[in-house]
């Protein structure tokens, strides 16, 4: 025999027996699991983002199963995924909104002021342990993207020096709201439109000496809003469990903070 | 409407705020002056060959660094100075009449393929240079090893001989067509007797390059110029050319003394094919060898071993080696920084070697 | 008493510019009490001091204005008798906000001294580590560890070797070396006040020997006392006044991984802590005011001022004849391991040393390059880490990569990012990594 039909004889039944190896090897050694969880994987969409606060699909389906966790805590998957779960598990369907992240600042680099040139490391978390970060504003976007770099879907944008969720694109997986050193960050139902886009709990005066789009605290939109906006001391914050339709609270809002969404650009376009 | 800022905003940026000044750009400006001493050698024993060769090289290597990072979106890294010196050092090791094309060609898959592709300098695993060495060598085998000489170096090279003994005379003759390894390893081959290369006349030769081989390595005294250069502005240590070349010595001075009639004295060991190039120059490289000083160590005696195992097989193709040996333990650098850590202060053992 | 070189030298280590010469000659100068002060709650390493006064009450010189919070940390003193304004938020030097007592000073200043107690050589040890935590003395040449816990060490851990720690390695800085010569006979009773209630059989004076000035008045101070005392030379290296790597130097025995100084029977005090001791045993004296070196190629006087702790740092620049030129990095404390700042409205505090004022061409800039494996931080880092592969680990978010590889035994010399020629934020990295590791710490904690 020439070499080379000997080494490929040699790779191939080394091959063989090997597979043969496994084969046996699955059929004898696997651990006995209920079949129901990989049906359940299988209808989760293997994102793996570990939103639900398991390890992944697979964990979160076993969780499912064999220890009675809730099927509507996968976000990506949405309501539909979770009423197919319940109804293959012959469970009640619990009920489920679509919730997306919102980066809770409006204050960029127009707008907000700088108040030192920092030079280290992109990260917000660094930047803030460096002389409590260079933004002029104690709470605001520092826009160095620690947010960004977590999301699996690159939903997060860092443009003119703050960060913006791409609400379609949103999972609502939560990783971004724990990357946040300031905490800006929000899940709130993906149907509400008109958000407080202010942190800042410093009272007016010290507000406008930092960010040209801060909350001052005058309290025009709480009287405008019927109870979806509340105070919490001079910054006004949204109550997402009600409704907020009233755009009026846009245009009235002298610190220009309170902004309705844009609507979603057309799929085609 | 944004508030005013203070006009000179105060930089903020954590610990230490000073800095000893030093940096790349600096580092590889100081090979580059190192390299020059063994550049003007070349200038000297090969003439326009090693100009043409090395301004090839350095511009071709430029290019592509360029084209590179411009094909990638990423910023310039012209200025730091890493492709001169790749350039550079693949000129040197390269022979005189090597064809303009494969000298483009050599420089193009050093930038790209070694360099560029794993991300640019300092992600590299393996020295640039060498690697495009490396793939000429395999490619184009013929023009890698044909050593044609300018007839004037032939002229001095007969003139050395002619003073010398008969036995020399042979090495001298053989050296017209090969280099000096090359030509032990054909003897080696052929079972023909060993030349001695004891005479001092030849020794003069060997250092000041007056032998076949590549452009920039043959000349001896030029390289430990550059070497001590190096040293005492400490860009190198001295662990891995130290423990790379007393390796090669003991070894080849083991192997003399046990069969003398089949192997070359030590010395010519050290002083031949490219061995002090690769040690002090190629070796040394930061990116690629390897971060502690013991790690160096064991990195200068592997290449040590290597370089020695591929000049004395038998029936190996190559009579140099440095290349492979350095490339191959290239391979082996973070291996070797993870077993080779320092002893973490206030620790018994070794920290963790994950 | 004896004068010894020191008999090792920690491996590692950088040999910066000093820059010493700019304030070394300065006697040290009394700052004129500024009309307001705005003492930060948070001066020392743990809890924050809980305050006990509020706006509109009048406080003494050196009454108590906030009370330890817990069992690391330590008390606040008022630095001179006035009205408490205002008890507000600030941003302190190491860039995190506290609540910060502000007082506007009176004209007429009273005084409310703490007890004294002269005959401290035949006090119980216990009454005298109490006093010392009650006047809020804290390591006054780093973090701000507070004394009265590095002076109860448990009773398995007898310490036999008290170190005085007047290397004053930080580059520019030159407070230690001002107390060192004009102080040396505080100095020393407070050391020996340090002994005694140890009871540690030898006493180490260590000092770099780029300061022969120093070396000699320590020599003269501690000529007559008894037992084991020699004052130690350092050799001049950073970071030689670091507790592990001033240990190792002066008695050869490192501080276990993870351990502390009495592990190896040592307790390191700074010279500047042990005038303090002296101030509040002898004298009665809270913790309330230090010696801040304020100095840089752009401030028009450099000088080693004595300041209450609360001073605004814009205060000190005006009392050091303003900024020469531009100050493009203010630093709160030396350049290896300071804090940059944002702003001159930063009040002093016990552990501020100095007040550089760097200009643009002093700065040096940190935009990071890829690593090229050069080595050199390897070889400078005292701790025997390898910052090169740290740094990456992090910096890929390896965290898990990083901690094996003893990221937590950094110490943040700064003595890699000083010499790494492709200017990586290596210290920047490591703190963030560190940061990292010490939340999920906290976290594994809070959910066992
Ligand atoms: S004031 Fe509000 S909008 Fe402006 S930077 Fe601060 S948090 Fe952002
Ligand atoms: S900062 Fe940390 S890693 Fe860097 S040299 Fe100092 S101890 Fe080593
Ligand atoms: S000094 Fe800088 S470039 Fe050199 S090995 Fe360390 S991190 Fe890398």
């Amino acid at each position: 025999m020439d070499p080379i039909t000997t080494s490929t004889l040699c790779i191939g039944g080394i091959g063989l027996a090997s597979a043969a190896a496994l084969a046996v090897a699955e059929k004898y050694l696997s651990v006995p699991q209920d079949p129901r969880i990989g049906k359940v994987t299988e209808m989760l969409p293997g994102a793996n983002c570990g939103g639900c606060g398991y390890a992944g699909c697979a964990d979160y389906a076993r969780a499912i199963v064999a220890d009675n966790a809730e099927c509507n805590l996968c976000a990506p998957g949405g309501p539909a995924c979770a009423q197919a779960i319940a109804a293959f598990l012959g469970r009640a369907a619990a009920a489920m909104e679509r919730r997306v992240a919102i980066v809770l600042c409006c204050g960029d680099d127009t707008e907000a002021l700088r108040r030192a040139a920092y030079n280290g490391i992109a990260d917000c978390a660094a930047a803030q342990a460096t002389a409590g970060g260079d933004k002029g504003c104690a709470y605001g976007c520092l826009g160095y993207g620690s947010c960004a770099r977590v999301c699996p879907v690159n939903a997060i944008r860092i443009a003119n020096g703050i960060a913006k969720v791409d609400k379609a694109l949103c999972i609502a997986c939560g990783k971004c709201v724990a990357a946040c050193p300031r905490k800006l960050i929000k899940l709130v139902p993906a149907a509400a439109e008109i958000h407080v886009l202010c942190s800042s709990k410093d009272k007016g005066p010290a507000v406008k000496k930092v960010c040209g789009t801060g909350c001052i605290g005058c309290r025009i939109c709480t009287k405008l809003a019927d109870g979806a906006i509340t105070m919490d001391g001079f910054l006004a914050v949204v109550d997402y469990a009600k409704p907020l339709t009233n755009e009026e609270t846009v245009a009235k809002c002298p610190g220009h903070c309170i902004r309705k969404d844009a609507p979603p650009p057309t799929p085609n376009s | 409407m944004k508030p005013e800022a203070p006009s000179d905003l105060l930089v903020i940026s954590s610990s230490p705020h000073a800095h000893c000044g030093e940096s790349v750009t600096r580092i590889m400006l100081d090979v580059v002056i190192a390299l020059m001493p063994a550049f003007a050698m070349s200038l000297w024993l090969f003439q326009w060959q090693a100009l043409r060769l090395a301004a090839v090289c350095v511009a071709a290597c430029l290019l592509t660094e360029w084209l590179c990072r411009r094909a990638m979106r990423r910023a310039s890294s012209l200025s730091d100075g890493s492709a001169v010196i790749t350039g550079l050092l693949l000129a040197f090791n390269l022979p005189p009449a090597l064809p303009t094309w494969m000298a483009v060609a050599g420089s193009v898959f050093a930038i790209a393929v070694a360099k560029q592709v794993f991300g640019g300098l300092g992600y590299n695993p393996f020295n640039p240079a060498l690697a495009g060495r490396a793939f000429m060598l395999i490619s184009f085998t013929g023009a890698m090893t044909t050593w044609s000489r300018s007839p004037w170096i032939q002229k001095v090279a007969y003139a050395a001989g002619s003073a010398t003994t008969q036995a020399t005379e042979v090495a001298v003759d053989a050296m017209t067509a090969a280099t000096p390894l090359g030509f032990a390893k054909e003897a080696l081959k052929a079972g023909a007797p060993m030349p001695l290369f004891s005479d001092l006349a030849l020794l003069k030769d060997f250092f000041l390059g007056n032998v076949n081989g590549c452009i920039g390595e043959t000349s001896a005294a030029a390289l430990l110029l550059g070497a001590a250069y190096l040293l005492i502005r400490r860009v190198i240590t001295w662990h891995i050319p130290v423990a790379y070349l007393a390796t090669v010595f003991a070894y080849a001075a083991i192997l003399h003394l046990v069969a003398p009639g089949t192997s070359l004295p030590p010395h010519v060991h050290l002083l031949s094919g490219g061995l002090l190039l690769g040690a002090f120059f190629m070796a040394t490289d930061m990116v690629t060898s390897p971060l502690t000083r013991r790690g160096m160590l064991v990195f200068g005696v592997g290449c040590g071993v290597i370089t020695m195992l591929i000049r004395t097989v038998k029936t190996g193709a190559y009579p140099e080696g440095v290349s492979f040996a350095i490339l191959i333990m290239n391979a082996f650098t973070p291996l070797i920084n993870r077993a080779t850590r320092n002893r973490v202060f206030g620790t018994k053992k070794e920290c963790a070697r994950s | 008493m004896a004068t010894i070189p020191s008999p090792h030298t920690f491996r590692g280590g950088i040999h910066p510019a000093y820059n010493k010469a700019l304030a070394a000659a300065a006697p040290i100068r009394e700052l004129p009490l500024p009309a307001r002060l705005t003492v930060p709650m948070s001066q020392h390493l743990g809890a924050p001091a809980k305050p006990v006064v509020k706006a509109g009450d009048t406080v003494a010189g050196g009454q108590l204005v906030a009370e330890a919070a817990g069992f690391i940390s330590a008390p606040v003193h008022a630095p001179a008798a006035g009205k408490v304004v205002a008890i507000e938020e600030t941003l302190t030097a190491s860039g995190r906000a506290c609540a910060a007592v502000v007082i506007e000073t009176a004209p007429e200043q009273v005084w409310q001294p703490l007890p004294t107690f002269p005959e401290w050589r035949f006090t119980d040890a216990k009454q005298l580590i109490e006093h010392i935590g009650a006047a809020g003395v804290v390591g006054m040449g780093g973090a701000g560890f507070p004394t009265r816990v590095k002076l109860s060490p448990p009773s398995d851990k007898p310490i036999d070797t008290v170190i005085l720690n007047g290397a004053e390695c930080e580059p520019y800085l030159t407070s230690d070396h001002r107390m060192m010569l004009e102080h040396a006979a505080e100095i020393r009773i407070g050391a020996e006040i340090i002994r005694h209630i140890l009871g540690a059989r030898s006493l180490r004076i260590a000092i770099e020997d780029n300061k022969p000035d120093a070396i000699a008045a320590m020599e003269k101070a501690f000529q007559d006392t008894d037992g084991d005392v020699a004052v130690t030379v350092l050799r001049t290296s950073y970071p030689q006044g670091s507790e592990k790597q001033q240990i190792f130097s002066v008695t050869g025995r490192e501080v276990p991984r993870g351990g502390l100084p009495m592990d190896v029977g040592c307790v390191v005090e700074n010279v500047s802590t042990a005038f303090a001791v002296f101030d509040a045993v002898v004298n009665g004296r809270p913790l309330v005011r230090r010696v801040i070196t304020v100095t840089g190629d752009a401030i028009a006087q450099p000088a080693n001022l004595l300041a209450p702790c609360g001073t605004l740092y814009s205060d000190l620049v005006a009392a050091c004849g303003g900024v020469a030129g531009q100050a493009a990095k203010v630093i709160s404390g030396g350049p290896m391991m300071g804090f940059a700042v944002s702003s001159l409205a930063v009040p002093t505090g016990k552990t501020a040393s100095g007040l550089l004022l760097l200009s643009p061409k002093k700065i040096s800039d940190f935009s990071s390059q890829a690593c090229i494996a050069c080595g050199r931080c390897v070889d400078a880092c005292p701790m025997r880490l390898s910052p090169a592969e740290l740094s990456q680990c992090i910096e890929a978010d390896d965290i898990d990569g990083a901690e094996p590889l003893a990221l937590m035994d950094c110490i943040e010399c700064g003595s890699c990012a000083f010499v790494c020629p492709a200017r990586r934020p290596l210290v920047h990295h490591m703190r963030r990594g560190k940061a990292v590791v010490m939340a999920r710490r906290a976290a594994a904690k809070k959910t066992p």
